[in-house]
């Protein structure tokens, strides 16, 4: 695989806004996971909220996308001069030798959840105004961002649930191979809402208590919400030291059922194997593993044993969702953020939240941040209906 | 699949003009490839794609547990959508946890795995109206690079009130593509496919023009027309905003 440059990266989630908050985070082994008190939701839970999404509205050229999901993608893209990047970007290659590649689950359903409230007594009809284009319909944060960019290329949103914005970099890398364009903006934004709160309550998989991944008492997720993205372009011959590469990625399907991963994490070895044969690297090349690690007794336990049978015990990992929470549509993009960090400042995180690491899982779970420079570290994602897909990156020299 | 056109052979017939187009509801019928307790839980969006997606892989005489996959949607499941926000709107918050994973996106290619054991790599898009466009392309981008062969299924089904009136897409539309590196026996058509500014081609037959301009997955209907027909030409297809997707079409012998 022809391995592209990070040319920049930015995350915003409750953590803070930027990578500056980001990184004080990690190193602070600090979660950001608190009761919920959003919005109208009466659920014993915790969640990872952006501080000031509501702050400042869209401007007035962009008001046809007003959501929250949105609202975050702005605050997003504002973070590290990012918009400023892409912007210089399209300078460098034309507006429209640029693609947009996002991730979303949530999309701006929060809006449509309200206006449902706010229906006419008589006609039954929605608000006017209730944007479907904007808010509502799944492309609306890709469109958003093309337009508050400037950008003219291709754009799409990938919806795969928990493996979206990890899926959009593999997308985005092959359009780029294949000379569709010069360089993507990549990502995800995903954001609270009731549908996912309850939803994923409905089934039960959502813990009480800041989530535990790997723990032996884990019970559950925590949901939070990010904006996550980063610029891709080709890398020169000689990438400037201490840049980060996405040097491979690999994706499947599991093939096995709608909520449930399979329990020999047959897709997630699947995915990890392809990723490493597409970054010509053998399993023991790989300094750090960032686990999808949810906090549910199932994708743990399956995500374990998948990481065993790839890389035996030998490599250290974590899930920073105990830290972030689970970031649903927005995890595969902030969790790829979170290894350009990793690789940028030689820092392991910790698997925050984390007491007693589960001896069944017979992985190297890190339960401290560990200092070492690292080459090569791979990010997990994996999502409903069997989804899933693993990033590697590494630093250049 | 789509209104007045139950499967492909019925759709040839249409497009090349050899028999009149008569629109009428589309119907889609239970899906016998899935195991009962996971049929009864699809709503029509997904039988719609794993219909039109069985379909193609059984013409073209391949095996769908190998291919890699792209689904492409302008909307989703909108029947489901509109039963979860009813609940939030209500006292009692209890979303049925089918209905929750079924809201996802992916869900037709969730199901898609499970009917047909299919591990390779499945997206899930969406462009909005552009969403045919757009799969067509992540499709051509993925057999360019190292795919053999990958299956491109669009699909769209129409809202209940009070979405539609907001998104008034009247039926549901679903078309499936197996699309491959090199010509094998039963390949309809080499396509060759650029962005151009051409405007879209319309179809004279004012009602399927209708349905081309109302249902995103049906944008694809002049490409399928000039497959109908099986004479070469040159077809423009609506993408984003103001720009189109130009395919040009050579019938296999």
């Amino acid at each position: 695989m022809k391995p592209l440059l990070l040319t920049a990266f930015t995350a915003s989630s409750c953590l803070g806004r930027g990578l500056g908050a980001l990184r004080a985070s990690l190193e602070a082994a600090r979660s950001g996971l608190v009761p919920c008190a959003f919005e109208t939701v009466e659920l014993a839970t915790c969640v990872g909220e952006v501080p000031g999404v509501d702050e400042r509205p869209l401007p007035g050229e962009l008001r046809e996308f007003e959501c929250r999901n949105n609202r975050l993608a702005a605050l997003g893209l504002r973070e590290d001069g990012f918009d400023v990047a892409v912007r210089d970007a399209a300078r460098r290659h034309g507006a429209h030798r640029i693609g947009v590649w996002l991730g979303t689950s949530t999309s701006g359903i929060l809006e449509t959840e309200l206006a449902y409230r706010r229906r006419d007594p008589v006609s039954g009809a929605l608000p006017d105004d209730f944007h479907y284009y904007g808010a509502h319909n799944t492309f609306s944060v890709a469109a958003f961002a093309r337009r508050a960019l400037g950008l003219e290329g291709p754009a799409v949103v990938i919806s795969s649930a928990c493996s979206s914005s990890a899926k959009v970099f593999a997308s985005a890398q092959r359009a780029i191979t294949a000379g569709l364009v010069d360089a993507a903006v990549v990502g995800g934004v995903d954001s609270l809402c009731l549908t996912t709160l309850y939803g994923f309550h409905s089934l039960q998989l959502v813990a009480r208590t800041p989530s535990r991944p790997f723990d032996v008492v884990r019970d559950g997720l925590s949901i939070g919400e990010a904006a996550a993205f980063a610029l891709l372009e080709g890398a020169p011959d000689s990438p400037p030291a201490g840049s980060v590469l996405l040097l491979g990625a690999g994706e499947s399907s599991d093939a096995w059922h709608m909520s449930s991963p399979h329990p020999e994490g047959r897709g997630a070895s699947a995915a990890m194997r392809a990723a490493l044969a597409a970054a010509r690297l053998a399993p023991g090349d790989i300094d750090y593993i960032n686990f999808h690690g949810t906090g549910t007794p199932s994708n743990d336990a399956a995500e374990a044993r998948a990481v065993a049978g790839v890389f035996g015990a030998r490599i250290p990992g974590s899930s920073t969702k105990g830290a972030t929470g689970h970031t649903l549509g927005a995890a595969g993009g902030l969790e790829a953020v979170v290894c350009a960090l990793a690789l940028r400042h030689g820092l392991m995180p910790a698997g925050v939240n984390t007491r007693d690491v589960d001896p069944a899982l017979g992985v190297e779970y890190l339960l401290e941040n560990r200092r070492a420079p690292l080459r090569h570290v791979l990010s997990n994602s994996f999502g409903f209906g069997g989804s899933n897909c693993s990033l590697i990156f590494g630093s250049a020299a | 699949m789509g209104p007045g056109l139950p499967d492909w052979p019925a759709a040839v017939e249409v497009l090349a003009g050899r028999a009149p187009y008569q629109p009428s509801a589309t119907v889609i019928q239970p899906l016998q490839c899935l195991p009962p307790a996971e049929r009864r839980r699809t709503g029509k969006v997904v039988r719609l794609a794993l219909t039109v997606g069985l379909e193609a892989v059984a013409r073209a005489g391949a095996d769908a547990a190998q291919l890699p996959a792209v689904f492409s949607s302008s909307g989703g499941d909108g029947e489901n959508c509109h039963e979860i926000c009813q609940v939030l709107a209500g006292p009692e918050r209890q979303i049925s946890p089918t209905r929750f994973h079924n809201s996802v996106h992916n869900a037709a290619s969730g199901y898609w795995g499970i009917a047909t054991g299919a591990t390779p790599a499945a997206n899930a898009l969406c462009a909005h109206d552009a969403s045919f466009a757009a799969g067509l392309l992540e499709s051509l981008v993925q057999l360019s690079i190292d795919e053999t062969a990958v299956l491109l299924i669009a699909y769209d089904a129409d809202y209940p009130q009070p979405m539609r009136a907001v998104r008034p897409i009247p039926d549901a539309f679903g078309v499936a593509l197996l699309l491959t590196r090199a010509a094998g026996p039963k390949s309809l058509a080499r396509i060759t496919v650029r962005s151009g500014a051409a405007a879209a081609q319309t179809l004279p037959d004012a009602q399927l023009e209708a349905l081309r301009a109302q249902v995103p997955a049906a944008r694809s209907l002049p490409l399928l027309q000039c497959l109908a027909r099986a004479r070469p030409g040159t077809v423009a297809i609506d993408y984003l905003e103001e720009q189109r997707v130009t395919i040009e079409v050579s019938p296999c012998p």
